[in-house]
């Protein structure tokens, strides 16, 4: 990379900053419980709208992992979700009534936060239906992940998108508050997915699964990405540039390696395609508040009134984390 | 200061500290519990204070003792400073002890102490060390090995890694060598070791210690040499290996043991193991709390241990042949394997014989499909719309990606032998990659897409077109298939000689893809009717147009007056 392209990539990092930093009047504290952060705890950073049934087990799920506070922005809750959150010990909450898609979908808000209290913490950015699993997570807790990667000097890890979909119709098992919803969403497709490098940024760009399977079929370049990067020792200078799915300074997305070995990653599970999607897409499309015009949502629309069943003979049913290693979908690098 | 005044000989253990102060604690008097004192070295770089705290905490504990800090950094001498300042505190102070045992603060014993002394006390004069010389073995990363000991190292690898690389670069460009005093043979090993007092004094009041010191110094991780290389020179039996079971990744870092471990390290029978994650209660709980016999008696043994960790050394360096995901994604080159399992790609087979497929599924036992880059959809085998791994049979989803298209239809049916058929029709964008992989085996009968349209209806000037295009496309995908990088195992036969002889060619083919039933074909593929195609090939010779891939059909076969019998299927016994 030139001298000429670094340069370029500094400058748009600041200028991801600067709007970071411009965004942070849009956030109005509810509960800032920032002071209970001790130095070496790991944080979890999440926007959310409407997620009020998804919250009990979210929290539940980050908390026996080991996450010791939460940072959530709250964008023009209705369900009541907002008093919920500020009633939580663990739990710091802003709210936004401002424009999703003017905070560049959340982003811009979440680097601000980011910028003023994970400096120098592990990072997660994980939405309220994105569910962590890395490799030993059922008998090691994330610390031991993060204490194993400040020993190994990485600084970033990569968990892909996993999308989770149940067996019939969406609205057949109502998604219950409390209730773990991967047992509903169990099913994934395992070896449907393509990679190219992006060379701008030095990320890899995953697409695939079963919204491209379905929804994409004749325009798969159109299906969305399923890269993130949400683990991240943050500094404060670092940014996200779309989503969790790039960073700057572009070091942070070699996340995988390229001379034939295997770096450690991790898997995202997308529980999004419960009962409750049909209505949310609905209302997103009116709203229009998301990526590229909502033309996600749009295809959704589209196929979603003849009720699309997205399971098909070949989809696997979830188990743990080993089965999606040996599938190939993340690996242990070389953490044993 | 002797604990007991029976002659009873014990161990002393010598321990680097530098973070998790209350497992240390914890450890230390486990050691001194069971009889042996402990002498504590706290790095430096720990704060006056949080040092402070530590040694009031221990206080109570006359086996334990603190010496002098130093500062630790990795690759430097201060780690070889502090285990000598260590082991001649732990000389003078404790008479009774016979052997010194380095330790760390994350090194957790795994066996009861007493086994460890009796151990010990068994082998009086053994001295535990790692020690190889240079020349014999591949364990350094970096490529620093011999040069470690001819070169100069002020700079720190971690903090001055700039000035590290290019004050090296200079010393190799100029020639510069450091002499190696006296008759010093330059060993190196696990910087976890067990000596004798008569070794280890021997090397503490050695008269040229100065000397020995001023130049380990400045060699490149002095820790994992200065013991292992002086202990050559006075120790009466050295027994080659490490008591301390410790495992290391390609970088050198030691590898970390959690909860889960715990059968593992159950049964590695190793007297300590390094290093333990402070956080893994449970480890410590249960090797802490001293029931004798909770281990079996036997000599140490951490072979099970090793496959587990060689694997994860192996799949972070190597990774799984075929594999591309997010974070194994290889350059062009440096995939050990463009796919995961050996296929075959046929080109004209299923032109030139009737029902090719299903005949060689029931010849070979693979899952033959039909042309997976066909420009309509993929035909997979059965007429499937959906493969393995929920791989659909859109082909704008497989043009969008063809080559993690073929990778990963690969990848999700390993364990069973894939065939498929290609033709100039075809996409013939993954053409090179195919051509790339020895995984594959590519058969070519050239010119054998002529067939399809010899028996078709269609109007001539369309045919005409039609084998011009065809012909043009398949001739650059025979070029491909002989440039200079193709890996594949190619055969291409033009179509006049495979009509000429065509059991030898799919014997062959089919020995291959099913080694294990060498048997004779029983059953021939059937052949498509032929008769009129050498004048077929003529017309359109005649339009302008040379087909030239299939080679020589005569117009008129045989004599002109034989009445030609019906071709039936060959029979071979």
């Amino acid at each position: 990379m030139g001298v000429w392209q670094s340069y370029r990539l500094r400058i748009q990092r600041k200028r991801w900053l600067i709007r970071a930093f411009r965004k942070r009047r849009e956030l109005k504290p509810v509960a800032d419980r920032t002071g209970l952060i001790r130095p070496d705890d790991i944080l979890v950073f999440c926007t959310q709208r409407n997620e009020r049934v998804r919250l009990p087990y979210y929290l539940r799920y980050y908390r026996d992992m080991g996450v010791n506070h939460f940072l959530f922005v709250d964008n023009a809750s209705t369900d009541g979700s907002l008093d919920y959150l500020a009633d939580q010990s663990d739990v710091s909450v802003w709210h936004s009534g401002a424009s999703y898609k003017r905070a560049r979908f959340g982003v811009d808000w979440l680097n601000w936060l980011q910028m003023k209290h994970g400096h120098g913490h592990w990072c997660l950015v994980v939405d309220p239906d994105e569910f962590l699993i890395y490799p030993f997570c059922d008998t090691r807790p994330l610390r031991a992940l993060t204490d194993w990667l400040d020993a190994s000097s990485i600084k970033s890890f990569s968990a892909m998108l996993l999308d989770m979909y149940p067996k019939g119709r969406l609205d057949e098992q109502p998604y219950e508050e409390g209730r773990n919803p991967i047992d509903i969403a169990c099913w994934f497709d395992s070896g449907n997915y393509t990679q190219r490098k992006n060379r701008a940024f030095g990320n890899l760009w995953i697409q695939g699964g079963p919204r491209s399977r379905v929804f994409f079929r004749d325009k798969p370049a159109k299906a969305p990405a399923l890269n993130k990067i949400p683990l991240v020792k943050w500094d404060r200078r670092y940014a996200y540039v779309s989503s969790a799915h790039m960073l700057l300074p572009r070091g942070l997305n070699q996340t995988f390696d390229e001379w034939g070995g295997e770096k450690a990653s991790g898997i995202l599970l997308h529980a999004k395609f419960l009962n409750t999607f049909t209505a949310k897409a609905a209302e997103e499309l009116e709203r229009g508040q998301h990526y590229a015009a909502s033309v996600e949502y749009k295809a959704y629309a589209a196929r979603l009134g003849d009720d699309p069943d997205l399971w098909c003979n070949w989809s696997e049913k979830y188990i743990n984390w080993r089965q999606l290693e040996i599938l190939g979908l993340m690996s242990k690098g070389n953490w044993a | 200061m002797t604990a007991r005044g029976d002659g009873f000989m014990s161990v002393g253990i010598v321990m680097l500290v530098h973070t998790a102060l209350d497992r240390a604690e914890q450890v230390a008097r486990h050691w001194t519990a069971a009889g042996c004192p402990v002498v504590i070295h706290v790095d430096r770089n720990v704060p006056r204070r949080v040092f402070r705290a530590f040694q009031r905490a221990m206080a109570d504990d006359s086996m334990v003792l603190f010496c002098k800090r130093h500062r630790c950094e990795w690759g430097t001498w201060g780690i070889v400073a502090a285990s000598q300042s260590g082991s001649e505190m732990m000389l003078e102070n404790f008479a009774d002890v016979r052997h010194v045992y380095l330790a760390s603060g994350s090194c957790l014993p795994l066996r009861p102490v007493q086994e460890l002394i009796d151990y010990l006390a068994a082998r009086p004069q053994t001295d535990f060390i790692e020690s190889a010389t240079t020349a014999d073995v591949p364990w350094t990363v970096g490529g620093l090995d011999s040069e470690r000991f001819t070169l100069r190292f002020p700079f720190s690898w971690k903090k001055q890694r700039y000035l590290f690389d290019r004050y090296v670069e200079l010393q190799r460009r100029i020639g510069m060598k450091r002499r190696i005093p006296n008759n010093l043979v330059p060993h190196m090993g696990s910087q976890w070791w067990c000596l004798t007092r008569r070794t280890l004094s021997a090397i503490l009041q050695d008269p040229e210690r100065d000397r020995y010191d001023r130049y380990f110094r400045r060699v490149w991780i002095p820790d994992e040499s200065y013991f292992q290389s002086l202990a050559r020179l006075y120790a009466t039996s050295i027994e080659s290996r490490s008591l301390t079971l410790s495992k290391f990744d390609f970088q050198g870092k030691p590898h970390i043991f959690y909860d889960d471990h715990l059968q593992l390290l159950r049964r590695s029978d190793c007297f300590v193991a390094r290093k333990i994650w402070p956080r893994a209660e449970r480890l410590y709980q249960a090797f802490l709390t001293d029931n004798a016999g909770a281990m079996k008696r036997t000599e140490p043994n951490p072979g099970k241990i090793d496959r587990i960790f060689a694997k994860a050394v192996e799949r972070r360096t190597r990774g799984r042949p075929g594999l591309y995901m997010q974070s194994r994604a290889p350059n062009q080159g440096w995939e050990n394997g463009l796919t995961c399992n050996p296929y075959s790609m046929f080109q004209g087979f299923a032109e030139l014989f009737e029902d090719f497929e299903t005949w060689l599924t029931k010849a070979t036992g693979a899952r033959v499909h039909g042309h997976i880059f066909a420009p309509e959809r993929v035909e997979y085998a059965g007429g499937e719309s959906m493969i393995n791994g929920a791989l659909c049979d859109s082909a704008a989803k497989r043009d969008y990606a063809p080559e993690s298209f073929l990778t990963s239809l690969i990848w999700n049916t390993r364990g069973e032998r894939q065939c498929f058929q290609f033709g100039p029709r075809d996409n013939q964008k993954i053409a090179p990659f195919v051509a790339r992989d020895p995984n594959a085996q590519i058969s070519v009968i050239s010119g054998a897409w002529a067939v399809p349209l010899f028996r078709s209806n269609r109007n001539f000037a369309d045919l005409r077109k039609a084998a011009a295009k065809l012909q043009k496309i398949e001739s650059e995908h025979l070029d491909v298939l002989r440039a200079q990088y193709a890996k594949a195992r190619i055969r291409i036969w033009t179509m006049a000689e495979f009509v000429e002889s065509p059991m030898e060619p799919i014997q062959t083919i089919v020995d291959e893809i099913a080694p294990a039933s060498q048997r004779r074909l029983s059953e021939a593929p059937t052949m498509v009717d032929l008769s009129g195609f050498g004048q077929f090939l003529q017309n359109l010779k005649n339009q302008g147009m040379h087909p030239y891939l299939m080679g020589d059909f005569p117009v008129e076969p045989g004599p002109v007056n034989a009445p030609r019998p019906a071709r039936k299927p060959y029979l071979v016994r």
